[in-house]
């Protein structure tokens, strides 16, 4: 392998700490991140369906397993089998790469997103810097698409989003610049790009930076959080495949497998610029008040907090259950749904079997060995769960907000976000200054 | 105020002037594209053909005529009572008013008038289905604007609307409540209670809607001073209805012109003052408000009485034309009829809101952006059954 692939991914704890490791386990990572995405994108799926229905009085899916649970499975098959359409007047090549293309954007963001101080796949010293390109990559497939298709709603639609990305990404880069700068307030006065290293100057300063220098944080926060709703294409700023409007913008061409590419990369991106929300302002793998409610106590009753959601996600499957007609038409329904809460509360039990055994790391090897396993399984919790909080938040705009114009979208880039982007920064850097 | 880049008074035959003898080519930037008819925001069969340049809009041309089924003739063919359920079938989405405007005009035509409690109910059914239509032209507009979720709460309140029709006349949408000279049903026992529950209802859940909208900063910036129309560029393209109303002319004709009991109501003609999309959204708004005042007016004051003038079996109306209109929910909804008298009539003619208020669409969209088209289409508030008939 080239050296410049070997240096991202070799043994090197004597940059920073905690990185992946070795090339094996950078390789076990990409598999089980892989996975894990796509296992997100479907629940998210289902979640999105489900959650904007009930915001709208609805139902959602209701058929396909109990409750839908196995709607995003069915999808998925449904769109595998679809007959493979490509237009006649398109580009055939460029029409066949462009999902590719999204898909591999939004895919590559994950080797730097760190789940843990060593659940990542590579701690690149130039890690947001790395997310920032490869996500922006993601615009190219939809121009390409809106290109290859030939045909007009596409070209309006991938000259919009374009256009918007192109334009958000400037605020959202500005807002990134201050929480690094945030970093390098410690002894030595260097900060750092990596991921990893930018969730442990954090944890050092022992605040997560959307509090830090109260309010510049908050608000450097709010105009990423705000940046990266134009930057998926989401609502209220889905100005690029305004069903309304263009029918189904860059991917109106589209269908079955590809068009499911395009979604998949979609809220694969979604989860992406979440995670860098995250790690960037939320403290990444840290819980909640580290700072305030420390010691071995703390540290134990925080590290049921895995076990506990996996209890309640049981509960809510068995009110579930129970609340099913009695019917006999639902009799495998009801055997579904408490086929998984029972898997849902057997994962529950391992989680707390876990947590009781690796509650004191100084027993012997088993013990340590335990407490390190429950140590990785809640940075994972805590960072999974603040991104969940972002993926509600997606479906929660979409539910309440119309759309806005292409214009209001560009002025509000442009005149409202990037002045106050660039006054955060600037306040950032002095405020830096002084309190060093 | 005056539109400069247009004149309704010096149209050429096409708006798009795709070809004109200086430049019978597109700019490089420019753009023809096809709205519809197969488009999710068209509302139906609308085929507007847009000339942009970028997503600027240069003039647009409506294609109409994909759900054309030819009411007009078939009425030459139909008698009286027979057309009757026919009319239902234009603004599907306002049947009630459609029945109304009709029968009125044959019964004007033979010189009936309805019983007072017909009138009521008339009255009644008709400003019930002034609510549906708007509640359904609410819900779609904000889904062209991008805002799903009213659609689902205007589809959830509407459908007690249409409960009430159910039990009325057994039907839910395609009425065909009323009669020539009257109304066929007595009113269902606990009809009054039924309505009178629906007013107590309905009245939070309008309120409901204009929390989500209307201080919504994204819907303000949307329809603020998006489709203007002026008031005399209004009147000179014969629009009526809501539109007419927010450009600040106070024209209605169950005012201007009572017909069934109008007369005997208290309500206001609320007017907007700016002509644009978010004031045809306020008078829609305040239209239901004063709707739920006219029923509760009538339910409250409704008579005793037949519900069936004296109209004998075969409706032979005496040789003669009439023209009469009723304000329907989009507007002037007209029926000219001329009489040879036959069982049938001789000529029927239409004069739907719809169709007028959509020539209206080249004036306020000219020089917006293409998702301002969707909105504009969805304002003018147009039924293509209507339009094509």
């Amino acid at each position: 392998m080239p050296n410049f692939i070997m240096s991202y991914l070799g043994i090197k704890d004597a940059i920073t700490p905690g990185a992946a490791g070795s090339q094996f386990w950078a390789l076990v990572y990409v598999f089980i991140i892989f996975a894990g995405v796509s296992v997100a994108v479907m629940a998210m799926n289902w979640l999105e369906r489900k959650a904007l229905a009930h915001f709208q009085i609805r139902l959602g899916p209701m058929r396909v397993g109990p409750h839908g649970l196995l709607q995003p499975i069915a999808d998925a098959i449904k769109l595998m089998l679809k007959e493979d359409i490509i237009p006649a007047e398109a580009d055939q090549f460029v029409f066949w790469v462009a999902p590719l293309i999204g898909l591999l954007a939004a895919f590559t963001v994950y080797t730097v997103i760190p789940f843990g101080p060593s659940q990542a796949v590579s701690d690149m010293n130039i890690g947001i810097l790395f997310m920032l390109g490869v996500s922006s990559l993601g615009v190219l497939g939809i121009v390409v698409a809106g290109w290859a298709s030939n045909s007009h709603y596409p070209l309006i639609g991938a000259l919009r989003s374009s256009a918007q990305m192109v334009s958000y990404e400037v605020a959202m880069g500005l807002a990134v610049v201050s929480a690094i700068l945030m970093t390098s307030l410690n002894a030595a006065g260097t900060g750092t790009l990596s991921m990893i290293g930018i969730v442990q100057a954090q944890q050092q300063q022992g605040v997560w930076f959307i509090f830090k220098f109260f309010p510049l944080g908050l608000i450097a926060f709010g105009i990423f959080a705000i940046a990266m709703i134009a930057e998926t294409n989401r609502a209220p700023f889905d100005m690029a495949e305004a069903e309304s409007e263009l029918t189904a913008g860059y991917h109106t061409e589209y269908s079955g497998l590809r068009w499911s590419l395009f979604m998949l990369a979609e809220y694969a991106a979604m989860i992406a610029v979440s995670s860098i929300a995250v790690a960037l302002w939320l403290g990444g793998w840290m819980r909640p008040f580290p700072n305030l409610l420390h010691g071995p106590a703390w540290d134990f009753i925080f590290s049921l907090f895995p076990s506990f959601t996996f209890l309640g996600l049981a509960a809510i499957a068995v009110v579930g259950t129970v609340r099913m007609p009695a019917h006999s038409f639902f009799k495998i329904q009801r055997i579904g749904l408490a086929a998984f809460a029972a898997v849902l509360g057997f994962i529950a039990l391992l989680l707390l079997v876990i947590a009781v055994a690796g509650r004191s790391a100084d027993a012997g090897v088993a013990a340590s060995s335990a407490a390190r396993f429950r140590e990785g399984i809640d940075y994972v919790y805590w960072f999974v769960f603040k991104v969940a909080i972002f993926m509600y938040l997606f479906i929660w705009y979409r539910a309440t907000w119309p759309r806005y114009r292409f214009d209001q979208l560009m002025k509000i880039g442009w005149k409202v976000m990037l002045p106050i982007s660039l006054v955060v920064l600037i306040a950032t850097a002095i405020v830096g200054v002084l309190v060093s | 105020m005056k539109d400069s880049t247009h004149d309704a008074s010096n149209r050429t035959l096409s708006n798009l002037d795709l070809e004109t003898p200086e430049k019978p080519y597109l700019d490089s930037n420019e753009l023809i594209i096809n709205m519809g008819p197969q488009h999710p925001a068209t509302h139906g069969v609308l085929r507007v053909i847009l000339k942009l340049d970028g997503e600027k809009v240069l003039g647009t041309e409506c294609v109409i005529g994909y759900l054309h089924r030819g009411v007009e003739k078939i009425a030459e063919n139909r008698t009286y009572t027979m057309f009757n359920p026919y009319v239902d079938r234009m603004d599907y989405v306002a049947a009630v008013s459609n029945g109304l405007g009709y029968c009125e005009a044959v019964e004007k035509l033979m010189n009936v008038e309805a019983p007072a409690r017909a009138k009521y109910i008339r009255v009644i059914l008709t400003e019930l289905n002034r609510i549906a239509s708007h509640q359904l032209w609410l819900g779609t507009h904000a889904l062209d604007i991008g805002a799903m979720t009213p659609l689902f709460y205007t589809f959830r309140d509407r459908e007690e609307i249409l409960k009430i029709f159910e039990k009325y006349c057994g039907a839910r949408l395609t009425t065909h409540a009323f009669r020539i000279g009257g109304c066929q049903y007595e009113t269902y026992a606990g009809f009054e209670k039924e309505v009178k529950n629906f007013l107590t209802f309905v009245a939070p859940k309008i309120d409901e809607y204009e929390e989500l909208l209307t201080t919504n900063r994204i819907w303000i910036e949307r329809t603020r001073n998006v489709g203007v129309i002026s008031a005399a560029d209004a009147i000179g393209l014969g629009v009526t209805g809501p539109v007419l109303r927010a450009s600040g002319v106070k024209w209605d004709l169950r005012k201007a012109q009572p017909y069934a009991a109008y007369s005997e109501f208290d309500f206001d003609i609320p007017t907007g003052t700016n002509g644009d999309t978010y004031d045809r959204y306020l008078v829609r708004m305040a239209e239901m408000r004063q709707s739920l005042r006219i029923i509760e007016q009538a339910v409250n004051r409704i008579p005793e009485g037949p519900i069936m003038a004296k109209v004998p079996k075969i409706i032979k109306p005496p040789v003669g034309e009439i023209y009469h209109s009723i304000e329907a929910p989009k507007g002037e909804l007209g029926y000219f009829i001329v009489s040879d008298g036959s069982t049938q009539p001789y000529r029927l003619r239409v004069r739907p809101p719809s169709f007028v208020n959509l020539q209206a669409l080249d004036i306020m969209v000219r020089g917006l952006l293409v998702a301002d088209v969707v909105a504009v289409i969805g304002t003018i508030d147009i039924v293509l059954g209507e339009v094509d008939r």
